[in-house]
């Protein structure tokens, strides 16, 4: 067992990052391995807490074993803390880059001092896993004969996947786009997780018996009722891409657009892949990223990796404080302000401003119209190209709602019942088309609750 | 004492009349050369008046629990008695009298004396006739009267002329044929027939026996030999038959191990053989009839065996052996002796002074532990006068030759007609050598560890073991808080906070059937004993096979394997199979079932196997092992508790059971608690296999600190189960596995009658429960998990112990802790009601407690929610849990005390003292907790109280002592508790002042003296018997009862006690309340009730099961921070609460408003249950469980089977109003006197001198004096007060006695002399003319300074056990002590001046002692395992010399005076006892102990 006073003897140390002005100059990941003595040094801060909170509703949504793997690791089994970690989380290495830690913002230590550094333990677990070739293919003894359908091949869709896999089901993800991931594909700048972390576990995932059918868009490619048709249960994990947009005056000039857009356009680029239409980029302009969150984040490490001129990014609500508000005590989710590795590069960052109009010249944005919220001061700002990244909205469900009529909430998402079965029977949702626009862990958590559905769907129907 | 009688009311909801105790005063005058008189029995009357104030009266206060007289036959009283009657009586010898309780009604009574005069001439004998016996009943009580029988004596003689033993036989003989004729009759009983004694007993009270029996007044009644008894009951309900002596013996105590002892006795009567009895065996059998007290039990036995051979001390060293097998000192033959019976017979264990004759012999034999006192003196005139206190009969000086003591383990004996006493050495030198016991061992035994190494014995691969382990149910928390730290620290481990997750009943997860079962424990009745500390008592050895004939004394009789603890490793079961011979020929039967054939294939396969073992039997097999061990896919495990207990009945049921040994090789038992449960079900050892197998895994996968190999880890694992079951064990009071065999010390919680009737018989379980085949159906859902295919891999996580969110629900989560946190500081009642609504049963969901199976009986009108009594009224009645501030920090402790008194109720301060600074300020705890340990009880602390607790056991570790690590003794704390800092502190498992009912009583009394406003309560644990002991209490004259629950939180506790000792409070409270009723008591006291109460919802229901006052721990200490880390008992809490760092008390950040806050949610929620159910006052709804009925339980799978009405049940009994006011103890007592004699002196600050005279009813003397002074002139006497008494002085001379007042007593004093001592003098001296020898006397008793904090106690003579036991200040010094002195002691000076008993300085941390080590065996002597024995340095020499001088000024003591006059050699023969740590300590910090 590890030192029970751990967490007296030793403070927080986050993962090392390299330089800004270094990481700025290539696409590759910002953070460096951890040394084992040193991750070994910030597990043993974990106090095995008689009630982890971490592993709480306000903590990790996957129920990660968190005590547990950090007891192991704080005595150097890694081997165990793989096998604990994999046993709730299917891709702990997504979770390990790209979460923003709820866990840690619950974990008791985090009271009086600073948190176990959870992620960045996950995360060395599993780098540690694939590095010594202990990730292998978890293929099936027994099969079902039964077939399953994903479609989408985000976290949730791939996380539903591999469990339903691995339970002996023959299993087909459609992806409209032409490869797999998702978000996790074309969202997410390589800066924050290169494209290899996903194609090893693709890899993965297709040796256990996953079938990928990509530029497939079910509804239009392929019509929902033949997918049902062939399949004994169909999984919708199609996210919620519906961008938030800003109808002000100006919005149809050129130069604006969608963080979404943005960041494929790059995803693609870095990969080496063709970018269809306009090129967006920033490189010797000044830029707007309006929108505060961590959409906007990744738009502004682009934007500095391009070789923007100058950035800005806005925000709408007012400047959070430093530290956790009184609004959200621990262990709940803290309001307070957050910066990412992005914002260490550069730019500026302002709160309480609300953008009323666009102005430019021939069809091409100039200016910025601000307004300040709690003052009323109107501004004007010079940009070359402003970035839309206020969130998303609702799934897209098209074409196969065109045929099926699934019920939807006030806010477009999929509603399903407890046991993740849509208004259509045989028919389920998990993810951000059921629940929002939300994080990769309840993506991951909500595809696994429903492959558990989906087995019981499967089992129980003849 | 278990006692069953039909006087009792029957069993009705949670009362059972099976689960009565009683405890007593006991009395013996002999005339050693056998010379008759009937002074004699006057002496013993007088006695009897003496010993009155150990008995009790119930609610008819003329009513005692009983009292009686054993004396030889008066032959010439009965001669001119029987001549009226025309009865010839023949000479003194020659016939028998019976002594018989007949029905008041006439056919009746005429019936069964016909069946008397019938069966008399059928055996050959011949009736001589009938005396009815005079009794004046207008003496006894009304309820006395209620009952009472007509009483006769009847005569026989033996038609063959027989006497002496024969004619003994004879009688014996008639009267077993006639019980059996008229048992049925709840009046009947024959208290004696002898032709050698004569019983006259009734329930009386003891002054009341002489005037009721008027042959007792006759001159002519006469006799050499005469032992009494009073008896202290737990009961009101009147019952003749009960009161003691029986035939051959008296008994003060309790046998703990009575269930085991009779079944055991049962299974043996298929081998019973005896040349004596021939074919009469049958009449005789049952040797042991079925439903009496445990006194009557062993004098049943006692009888049989003497009658059928053996010796009476022959017969009592079988019964109650001496501790021998850590005893190394022991002569070689007699430990032979014991060795040998071991094999033949179980000890009767428990805390025991028994008293017993022939009628020409007489003696008394004290337990192993010696936890009853007895003091006798023998006079010039050949007189021997034993009691149970010194001084009960007046006694010239000048006559009195010598004082003794009854001595643990040994025995006092008196022959009559060889005229003198025999020593115990003597005694047992000749028995032990009546036979080549010793050799006979050395011939027939064979030891486990002389076998020859086995073949191969193989160990899985991992993923065989773990697929095992799933089948066993094994989890990760199995392999790293339990497995693994045994192996590591070769002890069971520790944990904090309670339990919180559901019974095993109410869980939805598979559950072993280990843990239906809860552990028992004593409190009040039986005191547990420290297993670590008094280990020399406690044996783990055994022997494995067949047991022989009880009556025989074959030299193979003893033919067993002999092992030194009873969990066998892999190796050690597979040499036992490999046994060459037919001695110990072994067979394996299988305890599987093919899963294939389902839960209801369960029964039929344990009836296999129990016909296989009777087969096997049959056949000649010696040993049989039940295994499990070949688990597959198809075949799942029958529970392995299930099997032995099954084999074990089914074997006693046929009478086979002790032609075998039994073994069981099990996967499913890891835990401390499950081996408990297999040995006290009738395994006589058992090898866990898989056990072994995951440490050997463990260590082989490198997962075990480095050094530790898998054969070290084995061995350390072993010693840690070995302490854990020596430590349960002990909680029940029982000190060796021999007796715990069988004894079932368990009650059942969620088993169905069917199962416990059928496999369990004799185990309570009181709400019903699960079948034979629930049980298969929970064992097949495991099996199933197991082998569901994608988890072969790996075990479940657990979360039994930590909270997972994966695993076992626990009511403390993050979702309730963080909606109480929040509620409460942020004040948000809205907030507070999802804290509820999360903390109350869902509606839709069975929930973890009982009281979340009940719901509200709404009234049909409720009341206005205005009309209903306000929350400050209610909040008077709230208290906060016993935490001692070491436990938690100063800042908990603080805090919750301010918010306590700022509600109007009632904070405590736990056992660990409190800083006087806080007693007249706003963070003075209202209830001063008074526990085992006694840090820091002085006389003002005791004044500063509302409320005084005796603590008698603590919801999460009943029975148990504690332990406060060294760490957590910081400056302050030590301060506080009159310690060292960093040396651990210890508290020990019972109080020494209280090992009875009747001592209980006595503490009671003096704390009543000391602070005579402060109401007394006593906390206890809930657990079947709980109300009985309860009733007890409340005759005791507590004010108040506290029944606490199983799952309270705690520091530090060992695992196994948090998860399975206890019952919920639910159960507790409501037996208390229903016995409380049927006793008539209920008016008497106050009941509060805690264990986990959190919401206005548990505070409804506790009152309306019957609670007044509600306790609150966890909830309170959540709401000041606590998040359930459970990590109290290693310091490192991180919110400040439970740990002594200064570092982690910096964050704590919890404020009294928060707790007055959550207290106001609580009272305002309750006032609104309270309107509904259509009450104004809580007063109106204590013990309304009309308004309460049982959920729908049909949703789960267990529950539904549950039946929890008598928790309901409403007794139709005496009424519930407060009339029975108890009348005053105090108005009586010599210290009104004292204290009126000195008052006006000290007012005008003179010294005052005085004498008086003090007989042994002054109990207490010192005590409400010093309470008066301290708290009239505050601080100390203010000028000196100096009284002299003479006489003998009852219990607790001296007790608590303050500064200023010095108390010399000239004559003798009893138990407990300077208990609490907080800066008095007390010397003690024999009279001037005594013919005694003073230093080789007996001058005070046992427990002697106990918990004493300052002061001084001088004793010219010798103490008994125990003396200054946890002295943590008083200076001392006495001229010897019995066993275990300066046990616990944790400062102070003593000084011993003459011989110490065994296990000196046990536990002892802190303090010095100095000992005139006369014969320079005192480290044999001494517990070295926290002291060292050290020459003195100058420094100690100088202060032993002034204590020497000041010991002979005080007592002028002729000792001390001899060893001044030639001091410098003196002072050469002593040794200082020195606490390691403590020395440690001082050394570190540069100080030295001589300040």
């Amino acid at each position: 067992m590890s030192d029970p006073k751990g967490f007296l003897k030793s403070k927080r140390t986050e993962p090392q990052k390299r330089k800004p002005s270094e990481r700025v100059q290539d696409w590759r990941e910002f953070t460096l391995p951890v040394s084992d003595l040193g991750l070994k040094e910030q597990a043993t801060r974990c106090m095995d807490c008689g009630v982890p909170f971490c592993q709480s509703g306000t903590g990790c949504p996957v129920e990660n074993l968190i005590p547990d793997w950090n007891d192991w690791i704080s005595q150097g089994r890694w081997r165990e803390a793989l096998e604990s970690l994999h046993s709730t989380n299917n891709f702990p290495e997504f979770t390990g880059k790209l979460c923003p830690a709820p866990c840690e913002s619950a974990c008791v230590l985090g009271i009086s001092d600073d948190p176990v550094t959870i992620r960045s333990i996950e995360s060395s677990i599993i780098d540690r896993g694939f590095e010594s070739g202990w990730v292998k293919p978890l293929v099936p003894t027994v099969r079902s004969n039964k077939k399953v359908a994903i479609v989408g091949s985000g976290p949730a869709g791939l996380a539903a996947a591999q469990q339903l896999a691995r339970a002996g089901h023959s299993v087909t993800v459609f992806e409209k786009a032409d490869r797999i991931g998702g978000l996790l594909r074309y969202g997410i700048p390589d800066f924050k997780m290169e494209k290899t972390v996903l194609d090893r576990r693709l890899w993965q995932l297709e040796a256990e018996g996953v079938a990928f059918r990509t530029g497939v868009c079910i509804g239009s490619d392929l019509s929902f009722s033949e997918l049902q048709k062939t399949h004994h249960a169909v999984c919708l994990t199609i996210g919620a891409e519906g961008p938030r947009d800003l109808n002000v005056s100006g919005r149809d000039l050129g130069g604006i657009h969608f963080a979404m857009d943005y960041l494929i356009q790059q995803n693609r680029t870095v990969s080496g892949l063709p970018v269809a239409g306009e090129k967006i980029t920033a490189q010797g302009k000044k830029v707007a990223i309006l929108g505060g969150g961590d959409t906007g984040s990744d738009c502004l490490g682009t934007a500095h990796r391009q070789g923007c001129l100058e950035v800005f990014q806005f925000e709408i609500l007012s400047r959070p404080p430093d530290a956790r508000a009184t609004s959200t005590p621990w262990p709940l989710w803290p309001m307070k302000l957050r910066s990412s590795h992005a914002h260490e590069e550069g730019g500026e960052r302002r709160w309480s401003v609300a953008t009323t109009g666009f102005r430019g010249s021939n069809g091409r944005v100039t200016h910025l119209q601000l307004i300040e919220v709690e003052t009323g001061t109107k501004t004007e700002l010079a940009v070359d190209l402003v970035i839309l990244a206020m969130g998303f909205t609702t799934p897209t469900l098209g074409g196969i709602n065109a045929e099926k009529n699934l019920k939807t909430d006030a806010r477009g998402n999929i509603v399903v019942d407890a046991r993740y079965q849509t208004s259509v029977p045989g028919v389920f949702a998990a993810g951000d088309a059921k629940r929002g626009a939300s994080l990769i862990v309840w993506a991951i958590a909500e595809g696994r609750k429903m492959a558990d559905a989906v087995q019981a769907h499967l089992q129980n129907s003849i | 004492m278990v006692a069953l009688h039909s006087s009792f009311p029957p069993a009705q909801g949670l009362y059972d009349p099976t689960q009565e105790k009683d405890a007593c005063g006991i009395g013996l005058v002999a005339q050693i050369r056998g010379i008759p008189s009937h002074s004699l029995i006057l002496d013993a009357l007088t006695i009897l008046k003496n010993l009155e104030h150990r008995g009790a009266e119930g609610a008819d206060s003329k009513t005692g629990d009983g009292t009686g007289l054993l004396v030889q036959i008066p032959h010439r009283f009965l001669k001119a008695a029987t001549q009226k009657l025309k009865i010839n009586l023949g000479e003194a010898g020659s016939y028998g009298v019976g002594m018989v309780f007949l029905p008041p009604d006439e056919k009746q009574r005429k019936e069964i004396e016909q069946w008397i005069e019938r069966i008399t001439s059928e055996e050959s004998a011949r009736f001589l006739g009938w005396r009815t016996v005079p009794v004046q009943s207008s003496v006894s009580g009304p309820s006395a009267r209620a009952t009472e029988p007509v009483i006769r004596q009847f005569f026989v003689e033996s038609t063959q002329g027989a006497r002496g033993l024969e004619l003994e036989r004879l009688l014996y003989v008639i009267r077993r044929r006639i019980e059996k004729v008229a048992r049925s009759n709840s009046y009947f009983a024959i208290p004696s027939f002898s032709s050698s004694t004569l019983v006259y007993k009734g329930l009386l009270l003891p002054d009341q026996l002489q005037n009721y029996y008027t042959d007792l007044s006759d001159p002519a009644f006469e006799s050499a030999i005469a032992m009494v008894h009073a008896r202290f009951s737990t009961n009101t309900f009147p019952s003749w038959i009960l009161a003691h002596p029986y035939r051959y013996l008296c008994h003060n105590g309790e046998i703990n191990t009575l269930k085991g002892n009779l079944n055991w006795m049962k299974a043996r009567e298929g081998n019973l053989v005896s040349q004596v009895w021939g074919e009469k065996m049958t009449d005789l059998l049952p040797v042991v009839a079925e439903g009496q007290s445990d006194s009557a039990c062993l004098d049943n036995l006692l009888e049989f065996l003497i009658l059928s051979g053996r010796s009476l001390p022959h017969a009592m060293m079988m019964l109650i052996p001496e501790p021998w097998s850590g005893n190394p000192s022991m002569d070689i033959d007699r430990r032979g002796f014991y060795e040998y019976h071991a094999a033949i017979m179980e000890p009767w264990d428990g805390p025991a002074a028994v008293l017993f004759t022939d009628g020409k012999s007489v003696g008394a034999t004290l337990d192993r532990n010696g936890l009853r006192p007895g003091r006798y003196l023998i006079t010039t005139d050949d007189r021997v006068i034993l009691s149970s206190e010194a001084g009960v009969l007046p006694m010239k000086p000048s006559l009195i030759r010598k004082k003794g003591r009854l001595e643990p383990g040994k025995m006092f004996f008196i022959d009559t007609l060889q005229g003198r006493v025999i020593e115990d050495e003597e005694l047992k030198a000749e028995i032990s050598h009546q036979r080549p016991y010793r050799s006979w061992v050395a011939q027939h035994q064979i030891a486990l560890d002389e076998l020859p190494d086995p073949t191969n014995v193989a160990q899985p691969t991992h993923r065989r073991l773990t697929q095992r382990q799933r089948v066993f149910g094994y989890t990760e928390e199995d392999l790293k808080f339990i497995l693994a730290p045994m192996a590591i620290q070769g002890e069971e481990p520790t944990s904090s906070m309670g339990k919180d997750t559901p019974l095993a009943v109410l869980s939805q997860r598979p559950q072993l059937l280990f843990h239906y079962f809860r552990q028992l424990f004593a409190q009040v009745t039986n005191p547990p004993i420290d297993p670590i500390r008094e280990h020399l008592i406690m044996s783990l050895a055994t022997s494995i096979g067949p047991k022989a004939n009880l009556l025989g004394e074959a030299p193979e009789a003893c033919r067993r394997i002999r092992i030194k603890q009873p969990i066998l490793t892999n190796v050690d079961l597979q040499k036992i199979r490999e046994i060459p011979g037919p001695n110990f020929k072994s067979k394996t039967l299988s305890l599987l079932c093919p899963v294939a054939e389902g839960a209801q294939a369960f029964d039929s396969h344990i009836q296999r196997l129990c016909s296989e073992a009777s087969a096997a039997v049959r056949e000649g097999y010696k040993i049989l092992i039940l295994s499990d061990r070949l688990t597959s896919r198809d075949l799942a495990p029958i529970p392995s508790l299930l099997a032995v207990a099954a084999v074990h009945k089914h074997l006693i049921d046929e009478c086979t059971r002790p032609e075998v040994g039994l073994i069981v090789e099990t996967g499913e038992a890891r835990e401390v608690h499950h081996f408990a449960c297999l040995l006290g079900y009738g395994a006589g050892s058992v090898n866990p296999y898989l056990a072994f197998e995951s440490l050997t895994d463990l260590a082989n996968n490198g997962h075990l600190p480095e050094g530790l190999d898998a054969v070290t880890a084995h061995q350390k694992y072993i010693k840690g189960v070995g302490k854990g079951l020596l430590k349960i064990f002990s909680k029940m009071g029982i000190s060796t596995l021999q007796s715990y065999y069988g004894a079932q010390i368990f009650e059942a919680i969620g088993l169905g009658s069917e199962l416990i009737e059928k496999y369990f018989s004799g185990t309570a379980s009181r709400i019903g429960g699960l079948t034979i085949e629930q049980l298969g159906t929970e064992t097949l859902k495991r099996h199933a998990l197991a082998y569901t295919p994608e988890k072969l891999t790996t075990l479940e996580i657990g979360g039994d112990i930590h909270y997972r969110i994966q695993g076992e629900s626990h009511q403390w989560n993050p979702e309730t802790i963080l909606a109480l946190q929040h509620s409460t500081r942020t004040g948000n009642a809205k907030t507070f009601a999802e804290f509820s609504a999360l903390a109350d049963p869902d509606p839709n969901q069975i929930g973890p407690t009982l009281r979340s199976l009940l719901e509200f009986e709404f009234a049909a009108k409720p009341v206005l929610l205005e009309e209903v009594e306000p929350a400050k009224e209610i909040l008077k009645r709230f208290t906060s849990g016993a935490m001692s501030l070491g436990a938690i920090s100063r800042e908990a402790h603080e805090t919750l005390a301010i918010a306590m008194n700022q509600i109007g109720g009632k904070s405590n301060t736990g056992e660990g003292g409190e800083d006087p600074v806080r007693f007249n300020s706003p963070s003075n705890s209202a209830i001063k907790q008074i526990a085992s340990a006694r840090f820091g009880v002085t006389t003002e602390y005791l004044l500063s109280a509302q409320e005084i607790q005796i603590k008698m056991a603590q919801g999460a570790k009943p029975g148990e002592g504690g332990q406060l690590p060294g760490h957590k003794v910081d400056d302050y704390i030590a301060k506080l508790r009159h310690s060292t800092p960093g040396v651990q502190l210890i508290s020990p498992p019972p109080h020494h002042d209280i090992y009875s009912i009747e001592d209980l009583k006595q503490l009671i009394f003096d704390l009543k003296n000391v602070n005579p406003l402060a109401s007394v309560s006593v906390k206890l644990v809930s657990e079947v018997g709980v109300g009985t002991v309860a009733a007890g209490v409340a005759k005791a004259g507590a004010d108040k009862i506290l029944i606490s629950g199983d799952s309270g939180g705690t520091g530090a506790s060992p695992l196994s006690s948090i998860q399975h000792a206890g019952l919920p409070w639910e159960l507790g409270l409501a037996e208390t309340q229903q016995t409380l009723m049927l006793n008539g008591l209920r008016s008497r006291v106050r009941v509060e009730t805690d264990g986990q109460l959190k919401t206005g919802r548990d505070v409804a229901i506790a009152a309306l099961l019957g609670a007044e006052e509600f306790g609150f721990a966890t909830a309170p200490l959540i709401v000041e921070g606590c998040i359930m880390m459970r990590k109290c008992h290693l310091n490192t809490c991180p919110v400040g609460v439970a740990t002594q760092d200064p570092i982690l008390r910096k964050k704590f950040s919890g404020k009294s408003e928060h707790l007055v806050n959550y207290f106001f949610f609580v009272a305002e929620e309750l006032r609104v249950l309270m309107s509904r159910l259509g009450f104004r006052t809580v007063e109106e709804m204590v013990g309304r469980t009309d308004r309460l009925k049982v959920r729908s339980l049909e949703s789960h799978w267990k529950a539904k089977h549950l039946d929890l009405s008598p928790l309901l049940y409403k007794p139709k009994a005496s009424s519930n109003s407060k009339n029975t006011k108890k009348s005053s103890e105090l108005d009586q007592i010599l210290d009104q006197k004292l204290w009126s004699a000195c008052q006006a002196a000290l007012e005008r600050k003179e010294s005052f001198k005085a004498e008086f005279e003090v007989t042994n009813t002054d109990r207490s003397v010192g005590a409400f004096l010093s309470g008066q002074v301290l708290k009239k002139f505050g601080g100390a006497a203010r000028a000196p007060v100096e009284m002299r008494f003479k006489g003998s002085a009852g219990q607790s001379f001296g007790a608590f006695l303050v500064k200023g007042i010095s108390l010399e007593l000239e004559g003798e004093g009893n138990d407990y002399v300077g208990k609490g001592l907080s800066g008095g003098r007390v010397s003690v001296l024999p009279p001037e003319n005594a013919a005694f020898s003073a230093e080789s006397s007996i001058l005070v008793g046992n427990t002697c300074l106990y918990g004493a904090t300052s002061g001084e106690l001088y004793i010219a003579g010798l103490a008994g056990e125990r003396f200054a036991v946890r002295n943590s200040g008083a200076t001392t010094v006495v001229e010897g002590v019995g066993d275990h002195g300066c046990e616990y002691m944790t400062g102070g000076r003593v000084v011993v001046l003459g011989p110490t008993g065994r296990n000196f300085a046990a536990g002892m941390s802190g303090g010095i002692a100095y000992v005139l080590d006369e014969d320079t065996r005192l480290s044999s002597r001494c517990n070295l395992g926290m002291v060292e024995l050290e020459e003195l340095e100058d420094e100690d020499q100088k202060e032993l010399l002034e204590l020497v001088r000041e010991h002979a000024r005080s007592t002028k003591s002729r000792k001390a005076q001899a060893l001044l006059d030639s001091w410098p050699k003196s002072v050469a023969r002593f040794k200082k006892v020195m606490p390691t740590d403590y020395k440690r300590i001082l050394a570190a910090r540069g100080e030295s102990a001589h300040v």
